[in-house]
């Protein structure tokens, strides 16, 4: 039973560190339709950004957080401006293929200044410390990866349904052309979006460093393509659909890893991608996309 | 309505040809296209089109099919960049201006296939019209502040009264989607009016409605038009419409402005009808 327990916890923690990088992809792609495929090097970024504060600046693990979510934050908005606008009329393969660029130029740059070895921030972690609950013990970095997930989501479910910005968001999503007509700057919602995907990043960055006490110039490719096939498994351009892919997609690693079949973990989670593009290719909550005529 | 008064308003001399009503006949005209003309690839779309709207005006824009109507509601709300020509807007030039600009100019437009944001509810759909209007900024929207609220309590407040308009108060909370056809018509007024526009652009604002329904738009047009004090400028292919409600039309055939005139001069016209019904055979 405390096993299940234990599992269940790792499960949630991981789904909810890929449901938080989820929705950045999802929110991007809801709005201009681009895969940002540079949007999982952003987590690489910030964590390097706290490994560096707490180890070589020796911030208050506090300090390092805002610093580390400010900075991912800015590098969305700074690649979106730089990389994406002036492409916004090109066609959507130009800005994918521009994406992909961006994010060989993010991780070829992170080898490049931070060296190629894998940083490991074990000995002086951001959050040490555990609590034993019914004979089963959580970490704190867990219980509260879990608990700033939720409350980030929580957030951002606020932000798009009663805020003015957020509300500009949803109808750029909609019907961009429109949205102009009603006195919407595209530039300022774009921008938004790409800043809020971002931030939501940069928490991510700090829980999963705070979880799994590494930072590697390549870890963004792999949890960004993971966060990718949770954010297509709910559904992408959906919100609600990017976190409950996330969960989902950790739910399944943690299952697979403890059946004993931890090399498999990564095979399986895209062996779910291919099934739901072959089955379900809208996702879980995703609309049925019907051609305007 | 509550748009500024625009401290600088050049003066524009105003054509002889337009129609003005005489109520507006020693104002500027609030819109002005002067020669405006585009061309797709090699196929010019519309050329040389001139017309003036004065500031509480009812105009309508009709031609056949396929006359480039549409293109100059596009041009003038800059969806598409003109080849030639200007636009004045207020005596003001909308040159490398962006549809958001023009919107924040006072122009607002409908759809000839509705446009609304159909996966937000009806209240949403208006305050996102509203929107350039509240000012209240994104800290206070995430902590609440009072002046949010203050600012959010009369950007419905409004919503709810423009909704009035069409007595839509009711629907607030529907999906703009699940709304009926003539419904969601209707709703695109009112977002557009929720801009705040001193033009009012109506795309086929009578399209797919009955004859009743026609007779109540038409009067709601007018309603909306004494109301705001703002000019009202529509395409329409319904005549009893165009004639019954427009004081001052403009007709269009490849592109080009056939006849410009009270709906009288129009129904006499005879390019018009020849535009509309073909050439009368020589005997």
């Amino acid at each position: 039973m405390s096993y299940v327990f234990s599992q269940a916890v790792n499960a949630l923690q991981l789904g909810s560190i890929y449901a938080l990088v989820a929705l950045g992809y999802s929110m991007v792609y809801g709005i201009i339709l681009l895969l940002n495929f540079a949007h999982g090097d952003i987590i690489m970024v910030g964590a390097y950004v706290t490994y560096y504060a707490m180890t070589s600046f020796h911030l208050h693990p506090l300090v390092s957080v805002v610093l580390a979510v400010v900075m991912c934050t800015l590098l969305g908005v700074v690649i979106e401006k730089v990389a994406y606008t002036p492409l916004r009329s090109a066609p959507r393969l130009s800005l994918l293929i521009t994406a992909i660029g961006v994010s060989f130029l993010l991780e070829n740059g992170a080898q490049l200044i931070f060296g190629t070895d894998t940083k490991s921030m074990v000995q002086e972690p951001l959050i040490s410390g555990s609590l034993t609950l019914g004979g089963v013990s959580i970490t704190y970095a867990a219980l509260i990866t879990i608990v700033v997930s939720v409350v980030s989501m929580i957030a951002l479910t606020i932000l798009v349904q009663k805020t003015k910005l957020g509300k500009a968001m949803r109808a750029v999503s909609e019907d961009m052309g429109a949205a102009q007509l009603m006195g919407i700057s595209l530039n300022r919602t774009i921008s938004f979006t790409f800043a809020v995907g971002s931030a939501l990043a940069g928490i991510g960055s700090v829980l999963h460093i705070a979880s799994y006490f590494q930072a590697s110039p390549m870890m963004g490719s792999m949890l960004g393509l993971k966060a990718f096939v949770a954010a297509v498994l709910g559904g992408i351009g959906s919100i609600p659909g990017a976190m409950i892919g996330g969960f989902a997609i950790g739910i399944v690693e943690t299952l697979v890893t403890a059946a004993g079949l931890s090399t498999w973990k990564d095979g399986v989670v895209f062996a779910i991608l291919i099934v739901v593009l072959l089955l379900k290719p809208t996702g879980i909550l995703g609309k049925k996309i019907t051609e305007k005529v | 309505m509550k748009r500024d008064p625009r401290t600088v308003t050049k003066l524009v001399p105003v054509p002889s040809t337009n129609i003005i009503p005489e109520r507006d006949v020693d104002k500027s005209p609030i819109l002005e296209c002067r020669h405006l003309g585009i061309d797709f690839g090699g196929l010019t779309a519309v050329d040389d089109f001139n017309m003036a709207i004065g500031r509480t005006e009812i105009a309508g824009l009709i031609g056949p099919n396929g006359a480039g109507k549409t293109t100059v509601f596009n041009l003038l709300t800059r969806v598409y960049q003109p080849t030639r020509g200007t636009v004045l807007v207020d005596g003001h030039d909308t040159a490398g201006k962006t549809t958001t600009q023009i919107s924040h100019m006072g122009i607002a437009r409908t759809f000839q296939n509705i446009r609304l944001f159909k996966e937000l509810t009806v209240m949403d759909n208006v305050l996102i019209g509203l929107h350039h209007e509240m000012d209240y900024r994104l800290p206070g929207a995430i902590f609440r502040l009072p002046g949010y609220w203050r600012g959010e309590r009369i950007a419905r407040e409004r919503a709810r009264e423009l909704l009035g308009i069409f007595d839509m108060q009711d629907m607030a909370d529907y999906k703009a989607g699940s709304l009926p056809y003539g419904a969601q018509r209707r709703l695109e007024i009112v977002r557009a009016l929720a801009t705040g526009p001193s033009l009012l652009l109506l795309d086929e604002p009578a399209a797919g409605m009955n004859p009743s329904e026609t007779a109540e738009l038409m009067d709601n047009i007018v309603k909306i038009r004494d109301t705001f004090k703002i000019a009202i400028m529509l395409i329409e292919h319904d005549m009893n419409l165009v004639m019954g409600i427009c004081e001052g039309i403009c007709v269009l055939n490849f592109g080009r402005i056939i006849a410009k005139g009270t709906p009288e001069d129009i129904q006499a016209n005879p390019a018009v009808i020849e535009a509309y019904l073909g050439k009368k055979k020589e005997a």
